[in-house]
């Protein structure tokens, strides 16, 4: 019971950190086309600035959580996953460089490298989480030990020889750069107002089509890789609630967006992640890491947790601690609300 | 297997030894910054603003080094430690999921309020904001040596069926006696820091005859704090720390000291190398009973030497642990003499005029940095051959699917961005210091 609580708290940040940071990632993706004069850029960056470094601390609480609610989890996927996250930890700290540095010097070089820079290096994260959450639900090929070690690709299949990259984990890699791309194109028509506002407003609307192929894709062939998917479905109907969040975000997110009501399109893109998270998730529970090869060897909220005192105890001081961090955000997002100034 | 865990030991000890140049300086750093927006708030003088306003960027790009730098080290614990993590997850997870909820969206947030916001806040409001970023920024401190002291002196636990190291009590792990010292010593060695590095910049620019109000705020506040703190370095801190490990760790003791006979009335070694297969000191220069005293407080008490201990527990690099932890009392002794002369000079008001001192502490900037990593070194050095202290070797808590190849890719990867990095970083450091504590400048960064 304390482990299911501790999966549904750990999907919570997790949600969290791709809600939030999804945004400035998306900022990120979209700016190098969306914002064309020095200034529109300083726009974008000036929408992000206050937020984005509490959003990626999402990140590090996540992982801290998932760290001590799933000691033998973290282990196993982050030595065997090795690559691609020091690929991610490469590209975070790139990105998170090239906001700080950016504005420091006015130089006709300077300022559009790390634009470069922070374009290239969003858009390749978001891919990376994409293929990430495609290889825990493709399942890893885990040893009677508890861990595996993947190339980053070998032959692009997702069988039994599977890397980190193959056809499916990067058809979720694309799924989620669009829906990043979308995510950060709602954000900035929310924080800006002129030019900027209409392209991104255009961009994103553009780009809604694309998402909307891509998540009839994943989710046809998810089914088909990960049976675990169906058991879930067929056993917990109560479950289709997260994919029909799916389907009203995108909804929410055409008819909003054409009719300008422009925070509504953005709840319905933070909607839209919710609902494609909770869904993955719901859908391979109990498992938090499927194998490909052995389902005895698979890693599940039991096998998986740490022992219950340090659960029960970890709830005390958890549940107060991300309040606090809650009324946190409140106030530093209400202090830096509306438009950002040009 | 032996190469690998070389590899994952030289992979952790590279990325935190340059992650933790910058914490050291933004924790010191946070609390001059609430000192001097305490004195702007109390005498209304715009200088101290404006000093603020000068460290508050130097502040920024150390803190976002920081948070770049830092992020990996999180994720090594999986990437690199995987089966360490896997056994005693759940209990150092504790300290680190704490870090992450109560110290660093604090600091973030008032970071960026503190930051962004001194045009739209009240100045009560915005000197909360820097005393919420020390805040943060101290808490951080807190949780990461409560994670340290718990591999240096495992407490709070018990041993699984399976081999998983269990919580016992969760007080226990954030009472555990080791922090205590091991905590003020680091943060008192970030004031250190924060001062020298303060105070220096000062004295660079009284020698350079620019800023030179901005600049004797500067030389005040860092040689006032930095006395205090250099002398708190070693008593009661460094003391309290010496005994902890003399109690817990004496073999360690013996290795730093590089003591190989067990000796009544013990000399402590000022200079010599310690030669592990002649289990001596060569070119020694010692001064009898010294180390006898400090540890025990009497001068015949018996110290027990390396040759005493079974040579498995031996910490695996004597030679390095050795250096490390005399270097780091070497600057730190010459930082005291420096820190009380100059406190001397500013007493009898002279301090400002008195070029050869003003060269002096100028010089000063890089010796904190290298006396803190050096008694980083000397703490995890120390520890060794133990991940855990007594509990789990290191050898055992390495990822044992990382490849030696894909670690050393990893490394020199790392090795390249920090580089970039730290070129970056000095450039941009430069820029402000050169810029300097202008009074025409605006809301900061």
């Amino acid at each position: 019971m304390i482990t299911t609580v501790w999966f549904c708290l750990v999907a919570i940040m997790i949600v969290g950190y791709v809600v939030l940071d999804g945004f400035d990632l998306g900022a990120g993706i979209i700016h190098l086309f969306v914002a064309r004069t020095d200034q529109e850029r300083r726009q974008v960056l000036r929408s992000i600035g206050p937020v984005w470094d509490g959003n990626e601390v999402w990140l590090l609480a996540a992982g801290g959580t998932l760290y001590f609610a799933f000691p033998a989890l973290y282990a196993a996927a982050f030595s065997g996953f090795y690559l691609a996250l020091m690929l991610v930890l490469w590209l975070l700290i790139l990105r998170g460089i090239s906001i700080e540095l950016r504005s420091h010097i006015e130089s006709p070089l300077w300022r559009p490298f790390w634009d470069l820079v922070f374009g290239g290096s969003s858009a390749l994260l978001a891919l990376l989480y994409g293929a990430a959450l495609g290889n825990v639900v493709r399942g890893v090929p885990l040893d009677a030990d508890g861990f595996f070690f993947l190339p980053l690709w070998t032959n692009l299949q997702p069988g039994r020889e599977a890397g980190i990259v193959d056809w499916y984990t990067l058809l979720v890699g694309g799924t989620s750069f669009v829906a990043l791309a979308i995510h950060g194109c709602s954000w900035i028509v929310l924080k800006t107002g002129g030019d900027l506002q209409e392209r991104a407003r255009a961009f994103g609307q553009k780009c809604w089509w694309a998402l909307v192929a891509f998540t009839a894709a994943i989710t046809f062939f998810s089914f088909r890789l990960q049976p675990n998917l169906n058991t879930q479905f067929e056993v917990r109907p109560w479950g289709y609630v997260f994919p029909l969040l799916v389907v009203l975000a995108l909804a929410g997110m055409y008819v909003w967006s054409e009719r300008r009501r422009d925070l509504a399109t953005f709840l319905a893109s933070c909607l839209y992640l919710v609902g494609m998270l909770t869904s993955a998730t719901f859908g391979v529970y109990p498992y938090v890491l499927p194998s490909n090869v052995d389902p005895e060897a698979a890693l599940t909220i039991s096998n998986a947790a740490a022992a219950p005192y340090g659960l029960y105890v970890g709830l005390a001081w958890w549940i107060p601690g991300m309040l606090l961090a809650g009324i946190y955000s409140v106030f530093v997002y209400r202090h830096f609300a509306g438009k950002v100034s040009d | 297997m032996d190469s690998a865990l070389a590899v994952h030991r030289l992979h952790f000890a590279f990325t935190i030894t340059f992650h933790y140049l910058f914490p050291q300086l933004t924790m010191g750093l946070a609390l001059l910054i609430v000192i001097l927006k305490t004195a702007a708030l109390r005498t209304g003088d715009e200088h101290y603003n404006q000093a603020a306003r000068f460290w508050v960027k130097i502040f920024a790009i150390n803190f976002a080094m920081g948070v770049v730098t830092g992020i990996p080290m999180e994720f090594q614990f999986g990437t690199n430690w995987s089966r360490f993590s896997k056994a005693a997850g759940g209990v150092i997870g504790q300290t680190l999921a704490m870090e992450g909820v109560y110290s660093f969206f604090l600091e973030s947030t008032f970071l960026g309020l503190f930051v962004f916001g001194e045009k739209r806040l009240s100045p009560f409001m915005h000197w909360l904001s820097s005393v919420l970023v020390c805040a943060g920024s101290w808490l951080s401190g807190f949780f990461i040596i409560a994670t340290d002291a718990w591999m240096q002196h495992p407490t709070a636990y018990k041993i699984g069926p399976n081999g998983q190291v269990l919580l016992e009590s969760f007080w226990g792990l954030l009472l555990n006696p080791w922090i205590l010292w091991q905590y003020l010593h680091n943060m008192i060695g970030a004031v250190v820091t924060g001062s020298i590095v303060m105070a220096s910049i000062g004295a660079y620019y009284l020698l350079a005859g620019r800023f030179v109000e901005h600049a004797r705020i500067f030389v005040r506040i860092g040689v006032v704090a930095g006395t205090v703190a250099t002398l708190a370095m070693i008593f009661p801190t460094g003391d309290g720390q010496g005994r902890m490990i003399a109690e817990h760790q004496p073999v360690t003791l013996a290795a730093m000291e590089g003591l190989f006979d067990t000796t009544e009335g013990a000399p402590i070694a000022l200079i010599g190398q310690p030669d592990t297969d002649k289990m001596a000191l060569d070119n020694p220069i010692v001064v009898p009973n010294v180390l006898s005293f400090l540890t025990y407080q009497r001068w015949e008490a018996k110290v027990k030497g390396l040759k005493d201990f079974p040579r498995d527990q031996w910490p695996d690099n004597i030679p390095l642990l050795y250096y490390s932890y005399h270097i780091m009392v070497g600057i730190g002794t010459m930082l005291i003499a420096l820190m009380l002369a100059c406190a001397w000079w500013m007493w009898r008001k002279r301090l400002y005029r008195n070029r050869p001192l003003l060269w002096a502490l100028m010089l000063a900037l890089p010796f904190p940095y290298i006396a803190t990593t050096a008694g980083w070194m000397t703490a995890e050095l120390g520890r060794q051959p133990w991940l855990v202290y007594g509990v789990m070797r290191t050898a055992d808590g390495v990822s044992s699917r990382v490849s030696a190849a894909n670690g050393l890719f990893t490394l020199i990867g790392f090795m390249g961005l920090y580089m970039i990095l730290g070129i970056l970083f000095l450039f941009l450091v430069h820029r402000e210091i050169d810029h300097g504590p202008a009074p025409s400048a605006g809301a900061a960064v």
